[in-house]
């Protein structure tokens, strides 16, 4: 076959060859390589630290580790997992490759701010390394005051500083993707026949660029009183502690949306492709993104309901949690919607994205108990909040984003990956999921508060099946790692649209070229129209 | 039953309610998502591809549709708020007859006292079927005081006063936790609260080995800190008069009025300029830093004792305060007024 190679058209693989071509790209597709590379790294280095809390929880004492390490391994798990693997996840990964695509543009708006993005990214991550191995933090990812600012004495600043830079990149990112959605689109591809992919990114990129600055501030805040003792926070210097959860929730609470909208993003793709069927309820899944938009950076006292608020100040707080979950409700009403009536082939791709469906539905529905009131007392600052949170962000985006791998494997290498492997990894990241967190809302309800290194021996059983969920799910996100790199160089050959998709990335070849596209598309129907591609797809009603 | 066995589950007089509300909630949760997993499931089945080249239904729209499910989660999620509100109002407004409790928090101890002395260190002892208030704050830094069988939970902050209040009803002893993180041992900052029935309750009390109330211990530093120089007990000083204060609304120099609460007198305290009472001048000193958090509490005992009656020579010699103000009723003199009913800035 060797000869042969020389006929087939370069693509955007091997177009250059070389690491500095990789260093040096302005492509979005091979920084979007460059991203997926770093933050899968970061997920197993978060993931690490996830395996060795569950095995410290493995009894109620503490024997594996001392409790000044289990409190440096749950902050480290948050802050790499929150800042270094979900929120660069599906925008940095999927996004920066397939924004351009969707949209039938060459590139991002800002190539080279695109790298550069990267490069701040990497940058944050080495200084939150750093931090971590000149002996780590133990604030909790959340940093709380005056413990952050005047009582611990682990490296706070050195990973405030990493998250601070790592931030930087985030507003780069949802610059380039704004200036991108607005400008770049292909002739004929208004708004609405954008596909809900392209909002749910906008509504993510609108988040990120107003919300980060934010949290830069506070951190910075953050290190100056500690490295100075101005007294912002700590009411010992004339500060309040309180207004440190404010400031760090208003970015923060945005942020779990950050998280989650590209999620929902990758799941209205996925959902009509493997059932052949327009997104049901178009226009209301994509007012549904915008509106969460806004009305997530009006929520964020949910948070604080314990913390000292007025009562009436939560009553609003609590209310406003309730608006913004209509219209997740509506998102998921309209999946299953689309699914209802549709031609379904269970693909992995689609395993994960009606996964996601069941998980955030379940994650979604434990945050109408958080957010009210009377019931929230007893259920804040425990296992009953670490489940529900990781129910919308590892059972919401985390199975998003790995369904979106799948669903463009094709695309990004040009293989197909091996689906029977695949099924059986899905189905293990679902199961082992469940079994980890599910017993975390009765160990919640009961009374078990987070970020305990030792807990009361009633506890135990839960700690162990939750531990044993955990190793489950461990072996479920290794072997994607696995197969996937295998199947880059071993795969079958990948047509340009196994699955008979309608997006435009569909319509240029698996790998694209550097250029995505030979002639600039021209769009004349809406998106997820199958009727109105029918004859080009080959299908039949 | 007895106060040494520990128990699990519900216990407080609110927690009836929270159970109802929290176990409707599950079951309208659940036939919820059944109702999604079924049309899943069903789908799953039924609409399975059967030719390669099949295409879906392409219906894409059902306005009806699409309102009933905006409108029926909306109404949904406006009942489950005002039920949450509701509950969380009946939580956080404790009853005009609590006991009151001073609860201290530090890494990693919780220490306790009693209005008629007693100390404790992560422990709580109280009586069943008898409301307890919880008036909180912290040394260093945040902690949060959660008793899980009785459904409370309230962070105790540095530098002021949270308070949170419950009714035990079962006899039994119960897990305390730190639900704030806190540092290094915040998992060891554990301990128990043990619901008596009252005559056993009494029993521990006499036994408690009190040095003497809190109210006269206050007494004691009322005049150890040289604040009766100042504050007479009429109405002619050149300081408030305190007495019949607590509970009562100040009117300030702004021309605001606060409610005498614990924030207040302790905020007075530790940083007089805060707040100056109309018609008196800016010439307290302040204590911080000279006062600890448990002597600040054992003034405001001591505030809340003095009813109208008293006069400075009933008070001159420590322990002279009559019995009652020290008593497991708690609170106060003749005409004191709990403040229980407004929201004082405490939370």
């Amino acid at each position: 076959m060797q000869p042969a190679l020389a006929l087939v058209p370069k693509n955007y693989l091997t177009e250059k060859q070389g690491l500095l071509s990789w260093f040096f790209t302005t492509d979005h597709k091979r920084i979007a390589i460059l991203y997926t590379a770093s933050i899968t790294a970061l997920f197993f280095l978060g993931g690490f630290f996830a395996l060795l809390m569950r095995l410290e929880l493995l009894t109620p004492e503490t024997n594996l580790v001392q409790p000044e390490t289990y409190n440096k391994l749950f902050t480290m798990h948050g802050i790499i997992m929150v800042w270094f693997f979900l929120i660069p996840s599906i925008p940095n990964t999927l996004g920066n490759f397939f924004i351009p695509m969707v949209i039938g543009a060459k590139d991002l708006a800002f190539p080279k701010i695109n790298l550069l993005s990267w490069y701040i990214f990497m940058l944050g991550a080495a200084v939150t390394i750093y931090a971590l191995f000149r002996g780590g933090v133990d604030t909790g990812w959340t940093f709380y005051t005056p413990f952050s600012t005047s009582y611990s004495t682990t490296y706070v600043v050195a990973a405030a500083i990493g998250i601070l830079i790592a931030g930087f990149s985030s507003i780069m990112t949802g610059l380039n993707f704004i200036a991108t959605i607005h400008k770049m689109r292909a002739p004929g591809l208004t708004w609405y026949r954008l596909p809900i992919f392209v909002w749910s990114m906008y509504a993510t990129s609108l988040i990120l660029v107003l919300a980060t600055p934010v949290l830069a501030v506070t951190l910075l805040m953050v290190a100056v009183e500690r490295l100075a003792q101005v007294g912002i926070f700590d009411p010992a210097l004339g500060g309040d502690p309180v207004l440190f959860q404010h400031m760090f929730w208003f970015y923060s609470h945005p942020a779990v949306y950050i998280m989650v909208l590209p999620g929902m993003a990758v799941v209205s793709e996925i959902i009509p492709a493997f059932a052949r069927k327009p997104l049901f309820g178009y226009k209301a899944v994509a007012y549904s993104s915008m509106a969460i938009a806004v009305l997530g950076f009006l929520v964020w006292g949910h948070h604080m309901f314990v913390a000292g608020t007025s009562v009436y100040s939560a009553m609003t707080f609590s209310l406003l949690s309730y608006f913004v979950a209509v219209p997740s409700a509506i998102k998921v009403f309209n999946w299953t919607a689309t699914i209802y009536g549709g031609a379904l082939s269970w693909d992995t791709p689609m395993l994960y994205a009606v996964g996601f469906i069941g998980l955030f539905t379940i994650g979604g529905m434990t945050g109408l108990f958080l957010a009210a009131l009377g019931l929230d007392v007893h259920v804040t600052d425990t296992y009953f909040v670490i489940a529900h949170f990781h129910y919308i962000m590892v059972g919401g985006t985390v199975m998003a984003y790995l369904g979106g791998v799948h669903y463009w494997w094709p695309k990004i290498s040009g293989k197909m990956y091996p689906e029977g492997l695949a099924k059986l990894s899905a189905m293990a990241v679902f199961l082992g999921f469940n079994l980890t967190f599910f017993p975390q809302f009765i160990l919640g309800y009961l009374g078990m508060p987070r970020r305990y290194a030792a807990y009361p021996p009633e506890f135990h059983m839960l700690n162990v099946l939750s531990t044993a969920g955990a190793s489950i799910l461990g072996v479920g996100y290794v072997m994607p790692l696995c197969y996937l790199l295998w199947s880059w160089k071993y795969g079958k050959e990948a047509e340009p649209n196994p699955w008979r998709a309608t997006g435009l990335e569909w319509k240029t070849p698996s790998p694209p070229p550097t250029h995505n596209f030979e002639i600039t598309p021209v769009v004349t129907w809406n998106a997820y129209d199958y009727k109105a591609q029918q004859e080009e797809l080959q299908l039949v009603p | 039953m007895r106060s040494d066995i520990l128990q699990s589950g519900p216990a407080s007089s609110i927690s009836g309610e929270y159970e109802w509300f929290f176990w409707t909630m599950v079951t309208v949760c659940t036939l919820v998502a059944l109702g999604i997993a079924i049309v899943l499931v069903y789908s799953m089945i039924r609409f399975h591809r059967k030719r390669e080249n099949q295409m879906g239904s392409q219906r894409q729209l059902n306005i009806p549709l699409e309102v009933s499910w905006t409108a029926i989660p909306f109404f949904a999620f406006i009942g489950m708020f005002a039920y949450g509100a509701k509950l969380y109002f009946d939580i956080e407004r404790p009853p005009d007859n609590a006991i009151p409790i001073y609860v201290v928090g530090k890494q990693w101890m919780w220490k306790l006292q009693h209005p008629g002395g007693q100390r404790e260190i992560n422990e709580l002892h109280v009586p069943i079927n008898q409301p307890v208030k919880l008036t909180m704050t912290s040394q260093d830094v945040i902690h949060s005081f959660y008793v899980p069988s009785f459904r409370i939970k309230q962070d105790v902050l540095p530098d002021r006063y949270t308070s949170i209040w419950f009714e035990a009803t079962r006899p039994g002893k119960y897990h305390l936790f730190c639900a704030e993180y806190c540092g290094t041992k915040h998992s060891g900052m554990i301990g128990w609260v043990y619901a008596m029935e009252p005559h056993d309750y009494q029993a521990w009390l006499s036994d408690g080995g009190a040095e003497g109330s809190l109210a006269s211990m206050g007494q004691k530093w009322f005049h150890q800190f040289a604040c009766a120089n100042c504050h007479h007990f009429d109405s002619a000083g050149r300081c408030p008069d305190l007495r019949n204060l607590f509970g009562k609304p100040v009117e300030l120099s702004t021309g605001e009025t606060v409610v005498a609460d614990e924030g207040y007198i302790r905020e007075s305290i530790l940083d007089p300029r805060a707040k100056i009472v109309n018609g008196f001048q800016d010439i307290m000193p302040s204590f911080k830093g000279q006062i600890s958090e448990e002597q600040v509490i054992d003034l405001i005992s001591f505030i809340k004792a003095i009813g109208p009656q008293s006069n400075i020579e009933q008070h001159t010699s420590p322990g002279s305060v009559p019995q009652e103000y020290g008593n497991q009723k708690g609170i106060a003199g003749p005409g004191t007024v709990s403040i229980s009913g407004s929201k004082p800035e405490t939370r």
